[in-house]
């Protein structure tokens, strides 16, 4: 993992102070409350319904046991004794008071973390794979580039004042696990085909919200020499162009969109041919220094899937289901990474108590390295399991709660604060997470219908990644009652896709039975093996819609 | 308006004149429009700055840049980032006058604008009234270190690394 240097230290401390005076000047008068907004943003600090909420950074979404510590600290103190992890990878408190801000980023600071450009119109957090480093199917480990674009965008003199936020996401892998093209900028690690040599395929233009856009190819091949110059350039042309006219408009995404991308590619490369890359970019030596701290853990020499682990597994079912289900091949004989879910049935998905921290901790200590990753399914990981360890590692899970066998099943549901937390809703989306978990509680059940994404959001902003859900809900307000959207055939992987609107919204007591209904079609003309989503895309919409609707009908009748 | 510049406010040497009217005033700053007039009557050693909108081409303030001593750009909001942008362009088309900004910027923006290289800012009075001038020279001290090579600010945390690494190897 990546560990401060005195540099890092001292900039975040100095970043603690900057905003303690900025606070003060804000209640001194110096600073309107227009002028303080964009400063409290930067800093993470969100105004909700109830309360502030404080959004803290997970770079790449790594943790250290030290650190998943301290946030646990920071809930018992601060906040209600949980926290809510999102689908940006990082950690959100719901229940912080302003004037204990300054002293909390003082706690974070104590373990190299912050909050910093976790909101506001700057680079936001960068995210990545949350299996980089230890997937199997890995061209090369993405943290690296991920903490030089960290670092590199932090306290931006030019891009802080964006038209708008910009999230950059990276992947490393042969399947993108980190939704990169529905980003503003995703990257992808690639083997040029002539030369062997790695370099970043770079994307433009995704993002979700109220126009969901799939992000276009602008570079098939950039050398990793050139990637800061690169993102300058880019950057560049989008704080020049981007529009500043109407806040909805104001993504990359829309400038591509209005220009496209031809125009936008040749603006880019303009300006990047009058860069000279090497003066931007990190030396050679400094970026091997960041690489140093990303080097494997002291693996042991160990055989695949041992017999003390092929026992346990027979002698017990649950057991076996949990390894099947939440584990995911490692690249390292012996090895397994394995996933945690914040899913348990009828549980807020991604939230976590402050006890539950602590154990995670405690037992990353003891089973993976002292390391933890947090997933954008609001997941958390254990990277490094020794295979004949699982078995310990799952009691002690279930002890807690936190074993619940569903990694990408049906109830593993993506699902934003909604309107039980957030200012900006216009209907709940926890309640249907839940109600959806408990109808579809049943192991047997899950396992039969297989690997399914569901996410929900509470509005327009799409922050639950509706729309590129297998299944997506959308929660509006018709006339002052929720009312429910559902899309199908959305896909945040490699074949990312927006999702289409299957028909009139519904109540939330009606979601279940709709649900039913799109599984039912799906177990009727699935193929063997085949996904629900690839059904989805061989049959097409029709087929679905017509259940959808069929049934509104029937009941209207 | 208050002028500010690294040291604190300070008083303003520009006078905001049309072509016309320059005659006489050692320092003046004119429209845009009004350029290549002011430049045509020019005395000797009369300084001629121009105010631009942040929405100009840089290629199209590179034009006139080495003739003009000072180029004044717009920030119709201090949201609103493309000053930035204008000022790094203009630097690296080679403008070595005095850039200034000018609008309602914050103290928080003092360090990013010299960053990208500005000189001095221009704010309205009240703003820089409620603002007071500590705060604008504290942005500067606070942070006195960024990430990002190739800008014109302080101590540059890439290099300090290296130096760091070259000390501690010899
Ligand atoms: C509770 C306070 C929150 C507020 C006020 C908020 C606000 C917003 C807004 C306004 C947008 C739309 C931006 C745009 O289209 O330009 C957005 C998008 C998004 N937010 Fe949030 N959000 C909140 C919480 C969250 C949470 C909890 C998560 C993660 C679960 C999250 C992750 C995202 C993501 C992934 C997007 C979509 C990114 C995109 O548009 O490309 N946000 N949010
Ligand atoms: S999608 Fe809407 S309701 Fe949900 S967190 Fe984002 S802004 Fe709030």
């Amino acid at each position: 993992m990546y560990r401060y240097d005195e540099f890092d230290a001292a900039f975040v401390r100095d970043r603690v102070a900057q905003f303690s005076a900025q606070v003060q000047r804000r209640l001194a008068g110096a600073l309107t409350e227009d002028e303080f907004k964009p400063l409290r943003l930067q800093n993470g600090v969100y105004l909700q319904l109830h309360a502030y909420m404080l959004r803290i950074a997970i770079p790449y979404g790594t943790l250290s046991a030290r650190q998943l510590r301290q946030l646990a600290l920071i809930g018992e103190r601060f906040d209600r004794s949980y926290g809510h992890f999102t689908t940006r990878q990082n950690l959100q408190f719901n229940w912080i008071q302003l004037k204990d801000v300054p002293e909390i980023l003082a706690l974070l600071a104590d373990v190299e973390m912050h909050a910093i450009q976790t909101s506001g119109n700057c680079i936001r957090n960068v995210t990545a794979d949350q299996f980089a480093g230890v997937a199997a199917d890995e061209i090369e480990d993405p943290r690296p580039v991920a903490e030089l674009i960290r670092q590199w965008s932090t306290a931006h003199p030019e891009f802080s004042f964006l038209p708008r936020k910009f999230k950059i996401a990276v992947t490393g892998a042969a399947e993108d696990r980190a939704a990169v093209s529905v980003h503003d900028i995703g990257l992808r690690i690639v083997r040029h085909p002539e030369t062997g040599e790695t370099g970043y395929a770079v994307l433009v233009g995704g993002g979700l919200g109220r126009t969901p856009m799939v992000g276009k190819w602008v570079r098939d091949f950039l050398p990793k020499p050139h990637l800061l110059a690169y993102l300058e350039a880019l950057m560049r042309v989008y704080n020049a162009e981007g529009r500043r006219d109407n806040k909805y408009k104001a993504r990359v995404k829309i400038l591509v969109h209005e220009i496209g991308i031809e125009a936008f590619r040749d603006r880019v490369e303009a300006e990047f041919a009058q860069l000279d890359p090497l003066r931007i970019q990190a030396d050679a030596a400094e970026v091997g220094r960041i690489e140093r701290y990303f080097a494997p853990p002291a693996y042991a020499e160990l055989q695949d899937n041992p017999p003390a682990l092929r026992r346990a597994r027979a002698a017990n079912p649950e057991f076996d289901r949990w390894v099947a289900q939440n584990g995911f091949p490692h690249k390292v004989p012996g090895y397994q990474a394995v996933t945690l879910s914040l899913k348990g049935i009828g549980e807020a998905p991604g939230d976590i108590t402050s006890a539950g921290m602590r154990l995670v901790a405690e037992l990353a200590d003891r089973h993976s390295f002292g390391e933890i990753r947090v997933t954008h399914a609001q997941n958390l990981v254990l990277p490094n399991v020794r295979q004949d360890e699982l078995f310990d590692l799952w009691h002690a899970l279930a002890a807690g709660g936190l074993a619940t066998a569903n990694a990408g099943l049906i109830t593993d549901i993506i699902a934003c604060p909604g309107l039980d937390y957030c200012a900006l809703a216009t209907a709940r989306s926890i309640p249907i997470a839940q109600a959806l978990a408990t109808r579809f509680a049943a192991p047997d059940r899950q396992q039969e219908i297989g690997p399914l994404a569901i996410k929900i959001s509470g509005c327009i902003n799409a922050c639950g990644h509706h729309h590129v859900g297998h299944i997506g809900i959308l929660g509006l307000e018709k006339r002052g009652e929720e009312s429910y959207q559902i899309t199908l055939g959305g896909d945040a992987g490699n074949a990312s896709a927006i999702g289409e609107i299957l028909g009139p919204g519904l109540g939330a007591d009606e979601v279940p039975d709709a649900i039913e209904r799109l599984l039912a079609v799906y177990l009727d003309h699935r193929q063997p093996g085949e996904l629900f989503v690839d059904s989805v895309r061989r049959l097409g919409i029709q087929p679905f819609k017509a259940a959808f609707n069929a049934e509104l009908r029937h009941d209207a009748a | 308006m208050t002028l500010l510049d690294r040291h604190g406010f300070r008083p303003d040497p520009f006078r905001r004149l049309p072509a016309a009217e320059i005659a006489g005033h050692p320092a003046v700053i004119v429209p845009l429009a009004d350029v290549q007039a002011g430049l045509l009557v020019r005395a000797l050693g009369q300084r001629i700055g121009i105010d631009i909108a942040n929405t100009l081409p840089a290629e199209d303030a590179t034009a006139f840049a080495n003739q003009v001593d000072l180029i004044a750009i717009a920030f119709p909001g201090f949201a609103d980032g493309r000053g930035f942008t204008l000022a790094r362009r203009l630097r690296r088309a080679g403008f070595r006058g005095i850039l200034r900004a000018v609008g309602p910027l914050i103290p928080d923006q003092f360090a990013y604008a010299m960053a990208c290289g500005f000189d001095e800012v221009e704010l309205p009075d009240a703003v820089a009234t409620r603002q007071g001038e500590a705060a604008w020279l504290a942005d500067l001290a606070i942070y006195s270190t960024s990430y990002q090579r190739d800008y014109a600010r302080g101590q540059n945390i890439l290099e300090a690394r290296r130096e760091a690494r070259t000390g501690g190897a010899t």
